[in-house]
């Protein structure tokens, strides 16, 4: 029978709750199976077979997940491309004929839809949370042009190695609403790393959505011995070219202000990767950019299903920092690269998602969809 | 213009000129400076929970300053689908249903959280789950009704024969007894009904609702009971009594049907017996008016009823399907009828003293107030759910 819920469901209600979320492979399976009530139960039909588990990804979360669909042309963000959105700049000459990165950045305010109907007043760089993944390579000049058009003073404060006076923090690059700014540094050291507003109260700053991935590629020629790893990482070399590469910032939302998050996501949206799982071919191996900017919660975590991976802790090495590990866990502001590959595996869903209980169930839940090849 | 026009211009202009400050200042909203970027106010009221084989199922009613979207449900912190019925947008003051299927676990604890458009959280505690009576235990919950509701009044009333062989003393301390028993209702009855407003959503403003009513009901039995244009007594009297006791009833009826749905109370044998011990001495305060006279055995069964079967009813609308305005409207209808017999049960035991040549305050009377305050309190002290 089909219930009101649009799930293939029995009318006994699995009262010993131990299916709920491991056992449970069809949509309904958690409201199946023997009843336990001390009354009513007596007379309600009998259970029908459960469907045939389907491949779709709804078939896979059971009940749990949120209700509709988040409109991405409104909030003008979508996180199937901000995985792969790299903002590269623009590469101009200077006066002294050194080529340079720049890029343009402007923080606003603006009303983002974090979950299906839930609304959140947001601060945003480009009018996106995280803000644009910026990607240069090592030893890169790079010139960020920051204008202030939000309603409170805010910063860019980069991580990586540069000046006390481009630092972004109050005093050093810290701007008032409708000001400017130019940050400028050398790209240092190469790995994962991040940006974010480091305006006080810095906590309601970045909670409320100013930060994004600032990735900085290895140049090979300053890695002898390595070149061929640091050349798979370097964006545009053929060697690169062969992987799916993906920027997952690990974030949450406060929705009510009581500082306790009420959604909790892998880029902004509760369950997008889940809804749409992310295809994945298998022939080509995977790597992460992986960020936490979580607030409230000391740590996040990224917990790989049917798999294992290779684990760079900040990206700064060429040498993985872990080796074949499932889990890794970062403090707030902490990042690193994973690297796997599903060459041998059987298509599939194979989940991913943080391993605290709590946050899969508030959003941070998701999928890759791996096949045989993606068109 | 004649004075019937020229009044009725004096009642419309005021009117017409009301509207139009109305529209004008709706037109013009000269408070936008102050509110024009809050966000507006949500309130969430839970009136019902509904726990069976399709999972859990709540009955809102919003609140707050303009129409509200429930965007998210969270239940044990974890987002699950649901279905709203009816969908969409909710009104002030207007209800939905939220069907949730999620597999509840007997005997524990289940938090609902709702998750506004704006990120507004409301919250509701399942505190023991147990599966919400479905209709085939109408029944049973009806017979649990008979034994705390008729049987008790009906034991009562066996007292009848004894109360007219005491005569004129042991009448006038029935009458005291009654006062006692009512007066220990009444205040018990505006309790529940106080509680009862006070879970209701707040754009009813039940508090105030409570009193009104209570004000209203018993000045409107006041007028009714008196039409005749002197204080009533005998049949009359009973039925009043019988009456406001019913509509305690009901309330009792609705607080054991809501604690037994809501798991909030294991409904056993002995709190069952509780009840009825309680409600013994309702019986007693319905006969003593009849003391005078010989009412056919007719009179008592249809008192009987009267009194005891609100609480049946009571026990069906409080497992499954009341809410609390409209639970602490009816416990306020009895407050006011409880206070109306209470003045009127007093007035007879005044006169009946007076009669006799003494003072109202004699011993007997105020040791029969006490008494029947007493064996109230005392027999309640059993019935707590």
């Amino acid at each position: 029978m089909k219930s009101l819920f649009g799930l293939p469901v029995t009318r006994r209600l699995l009262l010993a709750g131990s299916a709920l979320l491991g056992g449970a492979q069809a949509a309904g399976l958690a409201l199946r199976g023997e009843a336990a009530q001390p009354h009513g139960a007596g007379h309600l039909a009998p259970s029908t077979p459960p469907s045939a588990p389907t491949s779709t990804a709804h078939a896979m979360h059971g009940g749990m997940m949120t209700v509709g669909e988040v409109d991405h042309a409104r909030n003008g963000f979508d996180p199937h491309a901000i995985l792969t959105d790299w903002d590269v700049g623009t590469v101009r000459r200077d006066a002294d004929g050194r080529p340079c990165r720049e890029f343009e950045i402007v923080a606003e305010d603006k009303e983002i839809e974090i979950a299906p109907g839930v609304m959140f007043p947001a601060w945003t760089y480009n009018g996106r949370v995280p803000g644009p993944t910026i990607r240069v390579t090592e030893g890169d000049r790079v010139r960020v042009r920051f204008r202030n058009r939000g309603s409170h003073a805010h910063s860019i404060h980069f991580h990586g190695i540069h000046a006390a006076r481009m630092d972004g923090v109050p005093g050093a690059g810290d701007v008032l609403p409708g000001g400017d700014f130019v940050y400028e540094f050398d790209a240092f050291p190469f790995g994962c790393h991040l940006y974010h507003c480091h305006t006080v109260p810095v906590k309601r700053h970045i909670h409320k959505g100013l930060y994004g991935a600032f990735i900085i590629d290895p140049d090979p020629a300053r890695h002898p011995g390595h070149e061929a790893a640091a050349r798979s990482r370097l964006l545009g070399t053929d060697e690169n070219k062969d992987w799916h590469e993906f920027v997952i910032v690990m974030n949450a939302f406060d929705t009510n202000f009581d500082e306790e998050n009420e959604v909790y996501a892998a880029n902004t949206v509760a369950h997008a990767y889940s809804k749409r799982p992310i295809a994945i071919d298998r022939t080509r191996p995977v790597r992460v950019y992986l960020v936490n900017v979580t607030e409230f919660d000391p740590i996040n975590s990224f917990h790989l299903h049917g798999n294992f991976f290779d684990y760079y802790d900040h990206g700064t090495t060429l040498e993985p920092t872990l080796r074949t590990v499932d889990t890794v866990t970062q403090c707030q502001g902490q990042r690193g690269i994973l690297e796997f590959s599903y060459k041998n595996h059987e298509p599939g869903l194979y989940m991913f998602h943080a391993h605290q209980s709590e946050f899969i169930e508030l959003g941070w839940m998701s999928m890759f969809d791996v096949r045989e090849s993606v068109a | 213009m004649t004075a019937f026009g020229r009044t009725i211009l004096a009642v419309v202009a005021p009117l017409l000129l009301i509207a139009a400050v109305a529209v004008a200042f709706l037109a013009a909203d000269p408070l936008r400076p102050l509110t024009g970027s809050a966000p507006p106010v949500e309130q969430v009221t839970v009136e019902r929970h509904v726990l069976d084989g399709l999972g859990i199922a709540l009955r809102i009613r919003a609140g707050g300053t303009e129409p509200m979207q429930i965007a998210q449900v969270q239940v044990d912190g974890a987002y699950w689908a649901f279905v709203q019925d009816p969908p969409g947008e909710l009104a002030r003051l207007s209800t939905a249903w939220l069907r949730i299927p999620y597999p509840w676990v007997v005997g524990e604890t289940h938090k609902v959280v709702m998750v506004s458009r704006t990120g507004v959280t409301f919250d509701h505690t399942i505190d023991v789950a147990v599966a919400t009576p479905g209709s085939n235990s109408l029944g049973l919950l009806g017979l649990v009704g008979v034994f705390v509701g008729v049987v008790p009044v009906a034991l009562g009333m066996l007292f009848y024969p004894a109360l007219r062989a005491g005569g004129a003393r042991v009448f006038g301390f029935a009458l005291a007894l009654t006062v006692g028993l009512l007066g220990f209702l009444l205040v018990d009855t505006l309790g529940e009904a106080l509680e009862l407003a006070a879970e209701a959503a707040p754009g009813f403003k039940g508090g105030a609702m409570v009193w009104i009513v209570a004000a209203l009901a018993f000045a409107l039995l006041m007028v009714a009971g008196r039409r005749g244009g002197s204080e009533i007594g005998g049949v009359a009297l009973a039925t009043s009594i019988a009456l406001g006791i019913g509509l305690h009833n009901l309330g009792e009826g609705l607080a054991i049907g809501s604690a037994f749905a809501t798991g909030a109370a294991a409904l056993g044998t002995f709190l069952v017996l509780g009840f009825t011990l309680h409600n013994v001495t309702e019986g007693i305060g319905i006969v003593a008016p009849l003391i005078g006279e010989r009412p056919r055995w007719s009179v008592f069964v249809g008192l009987a009823a009267l009194a005891g079967l609100p609480a049946v009813a009571g026990i069906w609308l409080g497992s499954y399907a009341f809410s609390p305005h409209w639970a602490a409207l009816a416990l306020a209808v009895g407050a006011g009828a409880i206070l109306q017999v209470v003045v009127e049960v007093g007035g007879l035991l005044v006169r009946q003293a007076r009669r006799q040549g003494a003072s109202w305050a004699m011993p007997s009377a105020v040791a029969g107030v006490f008494l029947g305050v007493a064996v109230m309190y005392g027999t309640a002290l059993l019935v707590q759910v």
